[in-house]
C-alpha cells in the first residue's frame, strides 16, 4: 500500500488574511499561519543569489535574489519577455546563469545537468511524448531512475488517481482532450516526487472555464502533496488564485514579492499597481508627511488629498496617488464631510457597462480622468447617473496608496 | 473556401498524363511479342523470361543491390548525424562550409561529382570497384538523407527533449528514447530515398567503377546506346513495377496509421 | 546539444570529415589536375599528390598574405611563383578557349537549361496550384503521384521516350494514324527531344517545392485581396505569385543547376549536334581520355554554376531558419 499523500494544515485563506493585514506572522486569533517568509529562521528550499543571465548584450535576468520556502506555492508573474521563464529554466537546468548562484536544498546547482536535479517541470505545451501511452509517459522518469517494475506500476496508479485519469492509461496523448493532457503532464512531472515542481504557463492552453476549475485543483493537489510549486504565468488572476506569494517581474528584476492580497492592496510601485488589476493614478506633489498620514497637492486651488504615509517621500517630492476604481464612491450630491475623507467633483465622460459592473469615467476639472466602479444593484433603466452629469467622487484616506515610483 | 476549378482539374490531369504516359507505354510494349519494339506483334511475356535468364543483367543487378543496401544504410546513419549537426549543432567553426557541403551535392551536376571522386580515388591509389561506387554513392545520398531528416527535426518540438532531460535522461538517451522514435518515419524515408538514388545512378557509378564492377544502370545504358530492345523494356518494367509497388505499399501503411490516428482523435473529443 | 562537450565535437566531426574528404578534397584535386601538363597527367596516371614538391615554401607567404611579409620576401617569392606557373601550366584552359566546341557546349547547355527551366515553371505551376487547391482528401494521393516518378529510375524514364520519339515511333504512328501527318516528324536526335526529355524528367523537382509553398498559403489572403478590389486574376498575380517566389526560386535552382550539366538526356535523346557540356566532358574523359582537359571543363562549369549554387544555398539556409 502506498503511503497516503501528506495532508498539510496550510490554509490559503489564512495566508490571505495575514497578507491583507500587512502584518508580520501571526494572524487573527493567534492561529499558526503559513508565512515562512516572515520567519527569519526559516530555511529556504531555493535561493537565487544575485543571478544574472545575459543573452548576448541583453540581460534576461538582472542581478536577481529570491528565496522560496518549502511547501510554498510561488508565482512568477510578469509580461512576456520579463525574464520569468528564463529564471525558471535556470532552476530546471536548461539555462545556466551568467553570474550568481542558485541553491537548492543546501546545494549549489551550477553545473548539475537537468537530469540530475531534484526538480521537475511541467512544460508549457505539456511536451507529452507522442509515441508513448499515458502510463508510459508517467512512468518515463521513474524508469530512468531504475525503479523496480512493481513500484513503477504502483506509482503510476497513484498518479493516475491523483489527477483522476483512471481508465485512460493506455491512451496515446493525441487521443486525449486538452484538459486530460494537462493532467497527464502534471502527473508525469509529479511522479518522481520532485522537491520542487516547476510549472511553465501550465493552463495557458485551456479555455477560461476549464482554467478556473483547474486552478483550484492545482491548489488542492499542492496542499495534499506538500510539494513546493513554482508557477510562471502572465495571467494575474491565475497568480492571485493559486499562489501563496507572487513575485512581479519587469525587465529581469523583481519589482515586488508579496502575498496576493498585499500585492493588490499595497503595491509599492505604479508598475505593480497597474499590472495587477485596474488603478487610478493621480500625480501630485507631497505637501506634508506625518507618521500616519500624508497630504498630496494634486491641483492648484483644490483641497489636498489625505492619504497614507510613505516613508520614502518627503514634502516637495513628486508622487502618485493610486486607488482601485472599486474603492471610489460616486454620488450626484456632495457627500457629507467626514474626517479623512477625500471628495472631488467632475463630469461623467463615459460609462462602461459589463453587466454586473459599471465603470464611470469621470473627468476632473483639471482634465485628469478617474474611474469609479460600481456593482449594478439596480436595473440599468433606473440608473441615476448619466453622461455629462456633474458628480462627486469620494474615498476614505486609507483606501489608496501613495507611490514614490 | 478553396475553389477547385475546371482549370485546376485540367492542369492536374494533363500534368499526370504527361508524367505517366511514357512509363505506361513502356510497360505495355514490354509485353509486345515482336522484336520490333514499336510494332505491336501480340501479347507475350517472353521478354521477361529472356531478361531474367540474362546472366549479365543478373550479375549487374546483384552488384547494384549490394551497393544500394550498403549505401542506404551508411548514408542514413551519416545523414542523421549531419541533420543533427545542422539543426541542433549551434554555432561552430566552419558551420557555413558544412551547410554548403550538405546542400551543394543536391544540385551538383553528376559529371562533376563523378569526375572529382574518380580523381580522388586515383590519386590516393584506391583500387576501383564496388567499394569506390559505394563511397561515392554514400557521399551524395547522405546529403539527401540529411535534408529529409533535418526537415523533420526542425519541426520536432524541442521541449519534448527537454522534458526527457528533466525526467532523468542524459543527452544521448533523450535522443534515443524520445527524438529517434519520433523522427523514425523520416529516417525510413531517408533510407528508401538513398536506396533508390543508389539504385538509379548511372553517371557517378560509371566514373567511379572499376573492372568487373558493372551496375544495372551501367549495363542498361550500354545496351540502350545500341538501340531499344524488348529485353530492356521488360527489365525496366520490372524495376518500375518493383518501385511502384514499394512506394504504394509504404504510403498505404502510413495512410492507415494516419486514418487510425485521426479516428482516435475524433473519439477523444 | 548544449555546451562544447567531447560528444558534440565527435558528432560534428564524423559527417564533417566525410564530406571534407569525399566532397571538398576531390574538387581541389580536379583543380590541381586541370592545371597540370597533358603528358604527365595522362593515364596511367602517376604523380598527383606531390603538392609539397611544387608548392613547397611558396605556400607560406601566400597563406599569410600580409603586406609587410610580402614585400620583404617578394624577391624570392615572386621567382618561386613564376616557377610554379611554369610547372602548373594553364595550357588546358587556353586549349578550351581555342576550340569552339567548348564555348558552344557551355552556351548551349546554359541556353537549354534556362529555356527548360522556364518551360518547366510554366507547366509545373498550374499543376502545383491545382494540387494545392484540390480537396484535402486527394492531396496525399496527388503528392504521391508526383513523387513516384522521382523514385523510378531517371535512366528508364528517359529511355521510355526513345520508342515514343523515334521516326517510326509511337508518336508518329499516332499522328499518322489519325491523319494529321503524312510524313513522320524527326524528333529523336534533335534539340526538341532534349527539351522534352529535360522537361519530363525534371518536372517533379519544380512541382514539389511549388506545391509546398502554395499549400501553406493562407486562403484568407486571397479573400482579403478580392475584398479590397482585386479580381481573381489580379489577386493571383499580386498575392499568390509573390508569395510563392521562395518555391519558384527553389524549384528553378533544383532544375537549372543539374540540367546545365545533364548527360543522360542529351546523350540518349539528342543528336550529334546537341553539344551539352556534360556530354562534352564525358567524351573528353571516356573517349579522348584527356583527364586534364576534362578537369578544366569541370572547373569552368563549376565557376559558371557558383552563383546559382550559392543562391540555392542561401535559400536553403533561410528555409531552415524559418522552420525553426
Amino acid at each position: 500500500m502506498p503511503e497516503p499523500p501528506v495532508i498539510l494544515a496550510k490554509g490559503t485563506g489564512a495566508a490571505t488574511a495575514a497578507g491583507h493585514a500587512g502584518t508580520a506572522s501571526g494572524g487573527p486569533g493567534g492561529a499558526k499561519v503559513f508565512a515562512p517568509w516572515n520567519d527569519p529562521d526559516a530555511k529556504p528550499l531555493v535561493e537565487f543569489r544575485s543571478v544574472t543571465k545575459l543573452f548576448g548584450e541583453v540581460a534576461a535576468v538582472d542581478d536577481l535574489s529570491l528565496k522560496i520556502y518549502p511547501r510554498e506555492f510561488f508565482a512568477l508573474l510578469g509580461p512576456s519577455g520579463c525574464g520569468k521563464t528564463t529564471l525558471m529554466r535556470m532552476l530546471a537546468g536548461f539555462e545556466s546563469p551568467t553570474h550568481g548562484e542558485i541553491w537548492l536544498d543546501g546545494k549549489e546547482l551550477t553545473g548539475t545537468p537537468p537530469n540530475r536535479r531534484p526538480v521537475n517541470m511541467m512544460f508549457q505545451a505539456y511536451a507529452l511524448f507522442p509515441h508513448l501511452s499515458v502510463a508510459d509517459n508517467i512512468a518515463f522518469g521513474l524508469r530512468r531512475d531504475g525503479l523496480p517494475k512493481g513500484e513503477v506500476a504502483e506509482r503510476v496508479e497513484q498518479m493516475l488517481a491523483l489527477v483522476q485519469l483512471h481508465g485512460l492509461a493506455t491512451r496515446r496523448p493525441h487521443q486525449l482532450s486538452g484538459g486530460q493532457r494537462q493532467r497527464v503532464a502534471l502527473a508525469r512531472s509529479l511522479a518522481k516526487r520532485p522537491k520542487m515542481l516547476l510549472l511553465d504557463e501550465p493552463l495557458g492552453a485551456l479555455d477560461k472555464k476549464l482554467r478556473e476549475q483547474t486552478q483550484f485543483e492545482l491548489v488542492s493537489i499542492q496542499e495534499r502533496l506538500g510539494t513546493t510549486f513554482l508557477i510562471v504565468t502572465h495571467d494575474q488572476d491565475e497568480a492571485m488564485t493559486v499562489a501563496d506569494r507572487i513575485a512581479v517581474m519587469d525587465q529581469g528584476r523583481l519589482v515586488q514579492v508579496a502575498p496576493p492580497a498585499q500585492i493588490y492592496e499595497y503595491p509599492t510601485s505604479r508598475y505593480v499597481a497597474d499590472f495587477l488589476g485596474d488603478v487610478n493614478l493621480i500625480e501630485g506633489r507631497v505637501a506634508a508627511m506625518a507618521a500616519e498620514n500624508a497630504r498630496l497637492t494634486w491641483c492648484e486651488g483644490r483641497p489636498d488629498f489625505t492619504c497614507p504615509a510613505n516613508p520614502d517621500l518627503k514634502p516637495g517630492d513628486t508622487a502618485w496617488f493610486g486607488i482601485r476604481p472599486e474603492k471610489v464612491a460616486i454620488d450626484k450630491d456632495m457627500p457629507p464631510d467626514r474626517p479623512g475623507q477625500n471628495a472631488v467633483e467632475g463630469t461623467v465622460w463615459d460609462i462602461g457597462y459589463v453587466g454586473n459592473l459599471s465603470t464611470y469615467h469621470v473627468k476632473l476639472d483639471d482634465g485628469q480622468m478617474v474611474r469609479a466602479q460600481v456593482a449594478n444593484r439596480v436595473h440599468l433603466a433606473r440608473r441615476e447617473i448619466s453622461w455629462e452629469d456633474r458628480v462627486w467622487l469620494s474615498w476614505g484616506k486609507d483606501d489608496g496608496v501613495l507611490l514614490a515610483r | 473556401m478553396r475553389r477547385f476549378t475546371w482549370f485546376n482539374a485540367t492542369s492536374i490531369t494533363l500534368g499526370f498524363v504527361f508524367l505517366y504516359l511514357p512509363i505506361i507505354l513502356l510497360v505495355i510494349y514490354s509485353f509486345n511479342d515482336s522484336r520490333l519494339v514499336t510494332v505491336w506483334g501480340g501479347f507475350s511475356g517472353r521478354w521477361y523470361g529472356e531478361a531474367l535468364r540474362n546472366d549479365a543483367f543478373l550479375s549487374a543487378a546483384w552488384n547494384t543491390l549490394q551497393v544500394a543496401l550498403v549505401t542506404a544504410t551508411v548514408a542514413t546513419v551519416l545523414g542523421t548525424l549531419a541533420a543533427i549537426v545542422l539543426v541542433r549543432g549551434g554555432r561552430f567553426l566552419g558551420r557555413t562550409l558544412f551547410g554548403g557541403m550538405v546542400y551543394a551535392p543536391l544540385v551538383m551536376p553528376e559529371v562533376i561529382t563523378g569526375l572529382s571522386l574518380l580523381l580522388l580515388f586515383v590519386s590516393l591509389d584506391v583500387p576501383r570497384g564496388l567499394m569506390t561506387i559505394m563511397l561515392a554513392h554514400i557521399t551524395f545520398a547522405m546529403c539527401y538523407a540529411s535534408v529529409v531528416i533535418s526537415a523533420r527535426l526542425v519541426s520536432f518540438d524541442r521541449s519534448l527533449e527537454e522534458a526527457a532531460l528533466d525526467l532523468g535522461c542524459n543527452q544521448f538517451s533523450a535522443f534515443l528514447r524520445v527524438t529517434l522514435p519520433n523522427i523514425l518515419p523520416s529516417i525510413i524515408a531517408a533510407w528508401l530515398l538513398s536506396f533508390t538514388l543508389s539504385l538509379d545512378d548511372l553517371v557517378i557509378a560509371s566514373f567511379t567503377s572499376g573492372p568487373g564492377a558493372t551496375t544495372l544502370p551501367m549495363r542498361i545504358y550500354s545496351q540502350v546506346r545500341l538501340g531499344v530492345t524488348p529485353e530492356i523494356n521488360a527489365l525496366s518494367s520490372m524495376l518500375v513495377g518493383l518501385v511502384t509497388v514499394g512506394v504504394i505499399v509504404a504510403s498505404l501503411i502510413s495512410k492507415r496509421a494516419e486514418t487510425r490516428r485521426l479516428a482516435a482523435e475524433r473519439a477523444a473529443r | 546539444m548544449r555546451g562544447g562537450g567531447w560528444g558534440r565535437r565527435t558528432l560534428i566531426a564524423i559527417p564533417y570529415a566525410w564530406l571534407l574528404v569525399l566532397f571538398l578534397a576531390p574538387f581541389l584535386i580536379v583543380l590541381r589536375i586541370s592545371l597540370s601538363d597533358f603528358a604527365i597527367s595522362q593515364p596511367p596516371y602517376s604523380p598527383v599528390l606531390d603538392l609539397p614538391a611544387c608548392f613547397g615554401e611558396a605556400d607560406l607567404p601566400a597563406a599569410e598574405g600580409e603586406a609587410p611579409d610580402l614585400l620583404s620576401c617578394l624577391g624570392g617569392w615572386a621567382d618561386q611563383f613564376w616557377g610554379l606557373v611554369e610547372e602548373w601550366d594553364f595550357d588546358n584552359y587556353i586549349w578550351l578557349t581555342q576550340d569552339n566546341i567548348y564555348w558552344l557546349s557551355y552556351i548551349t547547355s546554359l541556353e537549354i537549361a534556362a529555356v527548360s527551366t522556364l518551360l518547366i515553371l510554366l507547366i509545373g505551376y498550374p499543376i502545383a496550384y491545382g494540387m494545392a487547391r484540390a480537396p484535402k482528401a486527394w492531396q496525399p494521393t496527388l503528392l504521391m503521384l508526383v513523387i513516384l516518378p522521382f523514385w523510378t529510375s531517371f535512366l528508364i524514364r528517359v529511355y521510355a521516350w526513345i520508342s515514343i520519339l523515334k521516326t517510326e515511333g509511337l508518336l508518329n504512328q499516332f499522328l499518322q494514324g489519325i491523319g494529321l501527318l503524312d510524313e513522320p516528324l524527326v524528333i529523336l536526335g534533335t534539340n526538341t527531344a532534349v527539351y522534352i526529355g529535360i522537361v519530363y524528367s525534371y518536372l517533379p523537382f519544380m512541382v514539389l517545392p511549388l506545391y509546398a509553398t502554395l499549400v501553406k498559403m493562407d486562403e484568407s489572403l486571397l479573400e482579403a485581396a478580392q475584398d479590397l478590389g482585386c479580381t481573381r486574376f489580379t489577386a493571383f498575380w499580386l498575392v499568390t505569385i509573390p508569395l510563392s517566389i521562395p518555391g519558384i526560386v527553389a524549384g528553378s535552382m533544383l532544375v537549372f543547376i543539374p540540367a546545365v550539366g545533364e548527360f543522360v538526356v542529351p546523350d540518349l535523346l539528342g543528336g550529334s549536334e546537341t553539344l551539352m557540356i556534360g556530354r562534352t566532358l564525358w567524351t573528353e574523359f571516356f573517349g579522348n581520355r584527356d583527364w586534364p582537359v576534362a578537369s578544366a571543363v569541370a572547373i569552368i562549369l563549376l565557376l559558371v554554376l557558383v552563383v546559382p549554387i550559392v543562391l540555392f544555398q542561401r535559400h536553403q539556409d533561410r528555409a531552415q531558419e524559418a522552420g525553426r
